[in-house]
């Protein structure tokens, strides 16, 4: 993917360009200080994904996202967390990432732009793989578990516990490798101890959702992603 | 008082010297340019400007792991939006703070 990075601020786009050179299949093309001139440049050249900053001074992140027509995908990169649900009212974000970035989360973000792509090709095949099912070891056997009637998986030392519509079991197991197998059009991580399902969310309060009659706590650094898969009105 | 590190830097560049190196040099030069700003902003009552100074320190509070720091000059940034400086001293004296650690750098 061809990129450009647009950030007043230096360090931010040297951190970001060191990030982007640690993933092959990423070519920063330009780093711009301006997003004045980065709409110049945007309009000449091929651009495939943009990471972006909100807050610059005179034109701002969304001032750009307003002047260029047909946007690309955009990671959002800024130190301001108010202005998540602004960001996704726009449907070329894919990502926003807050300051200061780590390696980790970025190759989330990363990830999702190139999955952006994949949903809007293969979505048939998505809806297929949500029938999938989950086989768990318990007291040696293989139990059946049907994935999307799971609503909440949360780790218990060197175990987890995965919470369905009908029972709930204990498996010798981490939050990791379980993640690894629920699909992420359904599953999210919201705090290092709870995967919940997105669609069972009842309702959001502050920084706890209600799953069932779970409440479970979302750690600052998820959030954003959770409020990017809510369809806000 | 919490003290600057340069665990995040060492962490995201794993093991790369060369942009450590790049990055601590960066922020050896933008910083006090950021501080001289900020402060000529805030002597001429221009808060409004003061607080976009604040807003890029504010970044180099979290490269350098100032948690608490960041939190507080996110609150003074908020503040100065609003033309208000209560956090002054102590924002002022975070910047005193990193001021003495960069140049030991």
């Amino acid at each position: 993917m061809n990129c450009i990075i647009i950030d007043d601020e230096a360090a931010a786009r040297m951190i970001i360009h060191h990030l982007c050179s640690n993933v092959e299949e990423l070519n920063v093309l330009k780093e711009f200080s301006n997003a004045i001139q980065a709409v110049k440049y945007f309009n000449l050249n091929e651009v495939d994904l943009i990471f972006l900053d909100i807050h610059m001074p005179a034109f701002t992140g969304f001032d750009f996202l307003q002047t260029i027509s047909d946007p690309p995908k955009i990671i959002v990169t800024t130190s301001d967390k108010n202005f998540a649900i602004d960001a996704f009212e726009y449907d070329c974000i894919v990502d926003y990432l807050v300051k200061p970035i780590h390696e980790e989360r970025f190759l989330k973000a990363i990830s999702k732009a190139k999955n952006k792509t994949k949903i809007s090709s293969v979505s048939n095949d998505d809806l297929e793989s949500l029938d999938n099912d989950l086989y768990v070891n318990i007291d040696r056997r293989l139990i059946k578990i049907d994935i999307p009637s799971i609503y909440l998986v949360e780790a218990n030392g060197d175990y987890i516990k995965i919470k369905t519509e009908e029972k709930n079991y204990t498996v010798h197991s981490t939050l990791k490798k379980i993640e690894d197998k629920l699909p992420d059009s359904l599953f999210l991580k919201v705090h290092r101890s709870f995967i919940i399902n997105t669609k069972k969310i009842i309702d959001i309060e502050g920084n706890s959702v209600l799953i069932k009659k779970d409440v479970i706590p979302v750690s600052r650094s998820n959030r954003a992603e959770l409020m990017n898969r809510l369809n806000l009105l | 008082m919490e003290r600057p590190s340069l665990v995040y830097i060492q962490t995201l560049s794993r093991g790369d010297k060369s942009f450590e190196e790049k990055i601590i040099k960066l922020i050896k030069t933008e910083f006090p340019k950021e501080v001289k700003k900020y402060f000529d902003a805030l002597k001429r009552k221009k808060y409004l400007k003061a607080a976009e100074h604040v807003h890029k320190i504010r970044h180099k509070l979290s490269i350098l792991g100032l948690k608490k720091s960041y939190e507080l000059a996110e609150e003074y940034e908020h503040d100065l939006r609003k033309n208000k400086a209560k956090l002054e001293d102590e924002f002022n004296t975070i910047l005193f703070s990193i001021t003495n650690y960069i140049n030991t750098l």
